[in-house]
């Protein structure tokens, strides 16, 4: 290796997290997108595998699994499931529009970023209430 | 999705090229309707009891949509677990234990809710 290349020690990533760059709405909702996923990948998928799972055992594995949900720990894990699903759906699709090389400007940006945590939390109080 | 090839030489290993990334994307299309289906069935089956959910899943458009949902979920998790290992663990053995744990989880996920809906669906 020529020595001019391993002297340069470069950042790594998360290098966005840290003294180098502020803190800003779509930056923070960029990690958050990873962050709902990371989430969704390793409780929510689970959850409905437990429950597809559950519904071919038998009624006792279905009473099992409505057991855990009609306690709080359940149902925290079922709201956070349902807004993590809603963030990410809704950011998702903002992410699309951007892969189609639409809505780039900083503004649209902004405004699109609000529509979704607007959409999100209301999508999961409408969900939690008609549920509960 | 090419380029041709007098504007990629030069430009180092291609390797997969655009497969992963639009292979991300294709299945990020097909869960925007998949979970707006799984929105409502949630809803739909909200403290419904035994009997009642069994009888939802067995439906051959319920349970045709619930395995393309499965499918498409663990496989969008998974590539997308695989970037987040790539970009954050710089450890080259944690790293392929990781991979290796995500594509086994992913695929065992996979398998296992095809199953099931199976099951369900031809009532065995």
């Amino acid at each position: 290796m020529k020595p001019a290349m391993k002297a340069k020690q470069r950042p790594l990533s998360p290098f966005m997290i840290g003294p180098y760059y502020k803190p800003q709405m779509t930056s923070l909702m960029s990690i958050a997108h990873r962050a709902s996923g990371v989430f969704l990948s390793l409780v929510g998928a689970p959850l409905l595998l437990w429950w597809i799972v559950a519904v071919a055992s038998g009624a006792e594995a279905y009473g099992a699994l409505q057991t855990f949900f009609g306690n709080w720990a359940g149902q925290l894990l079922m709201a956070a499931s349902l807004l993590g699903l809603f963030y990410h759906l809704f950011n998702g699709i903002r992410h699309l529009v951007w892969d189609s090389g639409r809505a780039l400007d900083i503004r649209t940006a902004y405004t699109a970023g609000w529509l979704v945590l607007i959409a999100s939390v209301l999508a999961t109080a409408v969900m939690l209430g008609r549920m509960l | 999705m090419t380029n041709p090839l007098a504007r990629a030489r030069g430009h180092g290993s291609a390797k997969s090229g655009v497969h992963h990334w639009l292979a991300q994307r294709v299945t990020a299309v097909f869960l925007v309707f998949l979970a707006g289906w799984l929105a409502y069935a949630v809803l739909a089956l909200a403290g419904a009891d035994f009997a009642t959910a069994r009888a939802f899943v067995a439906r051959p458009f319920n349970a045709a949509l619930l395995v393309l949902l499965v499918i498409s979920m663990f496989y969008h998790a998974m590539l997308g677990l695989q970037v987040v290992i790539e970009d954050y663990v710089h450890r080259p053995a944690a790293a392929i234990t990781l991979h290796f744990l995500v594509r086994a989880g992913a695929w065992l996920g996979m398998a296992l809710a095809v199953v099931n809906i199976l099951i369900i669906a031809l009532g065995a």
